[in-house]
């Protein structure tokens, strides 16, 4: 029984005044009534919002660099996606890229913010964002196109640090 | 006899009890939130005080299943049973001296009866009915198993409520609760009040867990233990009948304090009052307010011990009732009787 891995713990007999129960309740009494007048956790949501820190996986964007995305339609990302979210089709493009995504949707009722698309990403294109109030009313409304994807880089600099800074 | 006056009461004390219930589930809301470092309801209207309208209108608009194996009539009585017979114990709870209004002496107290703890005791156990007929006739386990539940610890602690009660009884000498409340009027040594908390510490304390018992409050609460028994006797309850169970826990806790209040501490009795020299109006109206404050007081304490304590196993209170709650009543009137006898 007394094997190497397990300790055993010998509980205390309660002393004749913790038996009373009395004065220890006066003493959890005590800290709850503390308690009341410390101050409290809540955020009033819709008045008071959450700003998430550069660690936070919101949705997945797509970054945007001189007016151009930087993706390059690999199609990694939606290689790796667990939940099968993003689906990519690629074409060609008379810039130094020469490849671009055609369509590029990421459907964010399947997503589970994992981040592996992120990660995988050979070209930082596909990052998550801080962007977490994602609530739909229609399912085809959670299909988010290129229109959506597709942010400026200087709204996601905090995230893109962040990364360089923690590979 | 005039019959206006004690209708006149009545409608004051419900309407008073009812919207105090209302608030005391706002309290208890707001009070268990800060203990847990929350916030609590603070939307509807301001600071959420309009809460408990929109609670009450939730629970009219709700859908009332009766479930088909139910006994439907004993369903229905139930709540009804347990609210009539929490509101009907503040009949005769004095909550002022007589009070001269209108040229003519009116008591505060709706009925004065002169065995107005014996009713109490009649009373507060007869509360255990609508628990345990709520789940007899509910045809479901759990609620089953929290009307035995019920029962079973309504006998247990009655027994020691009783016998602490009996303390009060030999030192006031009456059954009439305002002769015991005028006898609390005298002071100890000149200083201290002569409130039965500091008469009888003993009898007090037993009185206070027998009472929490009988309330089914938390720690006490086990006929709803949550964890084991879903909801308890009301499981099958919902819309307002269920709203009527829930009124009735809070009716029991307001009638409660109030008991606690003019049993141990003093009922309306405003210690030193009568040298500050007011006008005996305002002597009387002191006194009311004397009497809320005692019982929002005790109330308070009601909420804070239910989000201290843990709830107790089903042993533990059978232990706790038997074999120290009924020793300790005892003792407290052999001790009692000694002092007396001395
Ligand atoms: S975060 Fe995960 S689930 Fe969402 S799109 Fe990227 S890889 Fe797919
Ligand atoms: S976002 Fe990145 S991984 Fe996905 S297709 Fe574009 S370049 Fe490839």
């Amino acid at each position: 029984m007394n094997s190497e891995r397990s300790t055993i713990i010998r509980k205390k007999d309660l002393s004749l005044w913790e038996r009373m129960y009395i004065p220890e309740i006066v003493k959890g009494m005590k800290l709850t009534i503390r308690q009341m007048f410390a101050p409290t956790f809540t955020t009033q949501y819709p008045d008071e919002r959450f700003q998430p820190p550069a660690s936070f996986r919101g949705r997945p964007v797509l970054v945007e660099e001189n007016g151009v995305e930087r993706c390059v339609a690999c199609g990694l990302c939606s290689r790796v996606c667990p939940a099968l979210a993003i689906e990519v089709q690629a074409g060609e493009t008379e810039l130094g890229k020469e490849r671009y995504p055609e369509k590029f949707e990421i459907n964010m009722i399947r997503c589970i913010f994992c981040g592996f698309c992120e990660e995988v990403c050979p070209e930082e294109a596909i990052i998550m964002s801080q962007e977490y109030e994602l609530a739909f009313t229609k399912p085809q409304d959670a299909l988010f196109g290129k229109d959506k994807l597709v942010v400026p880089i200087e709204k996601v600099q905090t995230r893109l640090n962040f990364l360089r800074a923690n590979r | 006899m005039n019959i206006i006056e004690p209708l006149v009461k009545i409608a004051l004390i419900l309407l008073i009890n009812l919207t105090t219930v209302a608030y005391l589930v706002y309290t208890e809301r707001r009070v268990s939130a800060f203990i847990q470092n929350r916030v609590g309801p603070n939307r509807v209207g301001p600071m959420g005080l309009l809460q408990p309208v929109a609670d009450i209108v939730k629970l009219f608009f709700k859908e009332d299943i009766v479930p088909t194996a139910a006994n439907k009539f004993v369903h229905s009585l139930a709540p009804l049973i347990s609210l009539i017979v929490a509101l009907s114990t503040f009949a005769v709870i004095p909550f002022g001296n007589t009070i001269h209004l209108f040229g003519r002496d009116i008591k505060l107290m709706i009925a004065d009866v002169n065995v107005g703890l014996l009713y109490l005791l009649a009373l507060s156990s007869l509360g255990v009915y609508g628990i345990t007929l709520s789940g007899w006739s509910s045809n479901n386990k759990y609620s089953l198993l929290g009307g035995l539940r019920s029962s079973a610890q309504m006998i247990s602690y009655e027994l020691s409520m009783g016998l602490s009660i009996i303390g009060v009884l030999m030192i006031a000498g009456s059954l009439q609760l305002d002769k015991i409340v005028v006898h609390q009027g005298n002071y100890l040594g000149g200083f201290l009040p002569a409130w039965n908390i500091f008469l009888q510490p003993l009898g007090f304390i037993t009185f206070v867990v027998a009472y929490f018992a009988e309330t089914n409050r938390l720690p006490f609460d086990l006929p709803e233990a949550e964890p084991e028994l879903v909801g308890g006797y009301h499981t099958e309850y919902s819309g307002m009948k269920f709203g009527l169970f829930f009124l009735a826990e809070y009716a029991n806790m307001i009638t409660a304090s109030a008991v606690i209040t003019t049993l141990y501490l003093g009922g309306w009795q405003f210690p030193f009052i009568e040298n500050f020299g007011f006008s005996p109006l305002a002597v009387s109206l002191l006194q009311v307010a004397a009497f809320g404050v005692k019982v929002a007081l005790v109330l308070l304490f009601f909420i804070i011990v239910r989000w201290t304590i843990p709830r107790f196993r089903y042993d533990q209170l059978m232990n706790l009732g038997w074999k120290v709650m009924l020793p300790l009543a005892v003792l407290n009137i052999i001790i009692t009787g000694f002092f007396i006898l001395v």
